[in-house]
């Protein structure tokens, strides 16, 4: 039997006094699309984090493809998942195409220039985004839908089986939302690239499928396929207000809506 | 507007052949300008012996000064994601010149393994406030960063108010060789001094080379470049101390010498762009011709006088950065 490719169990960090994190375990198996939902504070970017060998100091295991994440180097871990952080608003003084280059570091060692390889792996991650049009733009020109394409191209190029975004699409206008949502999940279904995302869009993780789990105080407060996360009381168990499952009418996918307030 | 690889590389181009020309003319010039031929000629007379015991040295000097103290100024730049950091910052020049103080004030006159007792000193007290900076980082278990850089400026300002103190209680002759030590210099006989300084500009110019990538990364936030699996943690302790010491070496000989840490990494971003691929070469070779044409002005516009490099770095760079900023700030090239 293969070991799954992520497998966490029991992991828990601390912040100073304050514990984010606290036993949670779960498995991603090759090829999966997994959605991290939860309310603010839930303890979702620390988790995808801690998945990414960007947190350190934690207790309990994360193994990739069987092997402990502690045990990896920095560069093997690059190699096998690549980290997408949630939009900021620091200005970066690279093009568009230099940042992207950027993401073969793990492939090449100091001075080496990059490889036909390297160039074409550069290359097929600009076109999955679309964003080969602005490759010599600055990064600091990009609007919120380019850049996230371009923060996404960054980790796509450095070729990692897995893919972890944080809040992927929360700044961004519907139809940027869908078009950010229809890039991951063509990496999904044609590459093969395992994603977890972390997301406040329940719909968003309802309509791309594949599987969730559900963060509420630092522990797992559900997991399984997304469509479940749709029975009885799931959804209002996990953020604290009620939902009402309505079916849509185009895509034939229940969604769900909270009750709002009353007016 | 962004400049194409081919440009770059033309620009990378045309600063060699600058510097080059830089060193190769400069010698030349001063209270006396000499011909080139003199270069060649093997003769002992007073000329020759200005142009190879004084004039060289001291271009060479003012070289590696200023090629050391740009590269590890750019550096910090990038590992600080600050635009205002270099190694002075953290406390290296004034833990070098409380070394260089106490040395004048204790009347110590020793040349101890042919180095000057004095830059001995100094770089003494470079090492214990790396050291010491360093430490507080660990005992205070912070990440280096903003609280690192405040550590730092807080140990320099103890050690200005030292060398104060130091001063203040010294008679009229240290205290005048006191100052002339704090306002820095590339003045030199013979090639010890730049012999004693080629090692750690070498060290320190060749482990930032090594880290370029890893810079460019690092630019972008520690969790980025993380994820694309550099060892941030290691490079920067890496980057730390190779630069510190650096810095170190150079402040010991020359004593502190300002500006050209902090603006010529900007005024080389400014030219080139933020890719430490490109911008460490420049920051090396426009560091090194920019320090030595300040040194040429400093030693020429009242020769046989002289004015203190330091003033003149800022003098001639304060205007020429500000000149620049304006013109081309908005062009989106800084960060």
């Amino acid at each position: 039997m293969t070991d799954p490719l992520i497998e966490v169990s029991e992991l828990s960090y601390r912040a100073g006094e304050r514990e984010i994190l606290s036993g949670v375990s779960f498995k991603v198996e090759r090829g999966d699309f997994l959605s991290i939902i939860g309310p603010n504070g839930a303890g979702k970017t620390t988790l995808l984090k801690c998945v990414g060998g960007i947190l350190k100091r934690t207790k309990g295991s994360v193994r990739i493809s069987g092997r402990p994440a502690e045990s990896l180097s920095h560069k093997e871990m690059a190699l096998r998942c690549a980290y997408v952080p949630q939009s900021g608003l620091t200005a970066f003084p690279f093009t568009v195409g230099e940042f992207v280059r950027m993401g073969r570091y793990a492939h090449t060692g100091p001075f080496s220039a990059l490889s036909s390889g390297d160039l074409t792996a550069v290359r097929r991650a600009m076109q999955m985004t679309e964003i080969e049009e602005f490759e010599d733009r600055n990064l600091n020109t990009l609007s919120g839908g380019e850049r996230q394409r371009v923060w996404i191209a960054a980790a796509v190029a450095q070729e990692s089986e897995i893919l972890l975004l944080d809040e992927p699409s929360t700044f961004l206008d519907p139809k940027h939302q869908i078009y950010i949502m229809e890039i991951l999940k063509a990496l999904n279904s044609k590459y093969g690239v395992t994603i977890l995302s972390v997301t406040h869009d329940v719909n968003g993780a309802l309509v791309a499928g594949g599987r969730a789990i559900a963060l509420r105080d630092g522990k797992v407060a559900f997991s399984g396929a997304v469509q479940e996360l749709l029975a009885g009381k799931v959804l209002e168990g996990i953020y604290g207000v009620p939902f009402h499952v309505l079916e849509h009418p185009h895509i034939g996918k229940r969604v769900a809506a909270h009750a709002g307030t009353e007016a | 507007m962004n400049l194409t690889v081919r440009a770059k590389n033309l620009s990378l181009a045309a600063c060699i052949v600058f510097s080059a020309a830089v060193l190769f003319i400069a010698p030349l010039l001063g209270m006396e300008a000499f011909s080139p031929a003199l270069f060649f000629e093997r003769s002992q007379n007073l000329d020759s012996q200005i142009l190879w015991k004084l004039r060289i040295p001291r271009v060479f000097l003012a070289f590696l000064a200023g090629a050391g103290l740009s590269v590890c100024g750019m550096a910090f730049q990038a590992l600080f994601r600050n635009p205002l950091a270099d190694p002075s910052t953290l406390g290296v020049s004034s833990g070098a010149s409380v070394g260089a103080v106490l040395f004048i004030f204790t009347g110590l006159m020793s040349t101890p393994f042919g180095v000057p007792g004095i830059s001995l000193f100094a770089f003494l007290g470079a090492l214990g406030s790396i050291l010491f900076v360093y430490g507080i980082t660990r005992v205070a278990r912070v990440e280096m960063g903003s609280t690192m850089l405040l550590a730092g400026v807080a140990v320099s300002l103890f050690f200005s108010s030292i060398i104060m103190f130091v001063q203040h209680l010294s008679d009229y002759s240290d205290s005048f060789h006191i100052l002339h030590w704090l306002m820095g210099g590339v003045d030199t006989s013979g090639f010890t001094d730049v012999l004693t300084v080629l090692p750690f500009v070498a060290a320190g110019g060749l482990a930032v080379l090594l880290l370029t990538r890893e810079l460019n990364l690092i630019a972008m936030g520690d969790e980025i470049a993380l994820s694309r699996g550099v060892n941030v943690s290691r490079t920067q302790k890496q980057l730390f101390f190779a630069t510190s010491l650096t810095v170190g070496g150079i402040v010991s000989v020359c004593g502190p010498i300002g500006f050209v840490g902090i603006m010529v990494p900007h005024i080389c971003r400014l030219w080139i762009g933020s890719d430490h691929r490109y911008l460490t070469a420049f920051s090396l070779l426009f560091g090194g011709a920019f320090l030595v044409l300040c040194d040429l002005f400093a030693r020429s516009v009242i020769a046989p006088a002289e004015i203190p490099v330091g003033v003149i770095t800022a003098l001639l760079g304060g205007p020429f950065f500000i000149w620049l900023l304006v013109f081309r700030f908005f062009e989106g090239r800084v960060a």
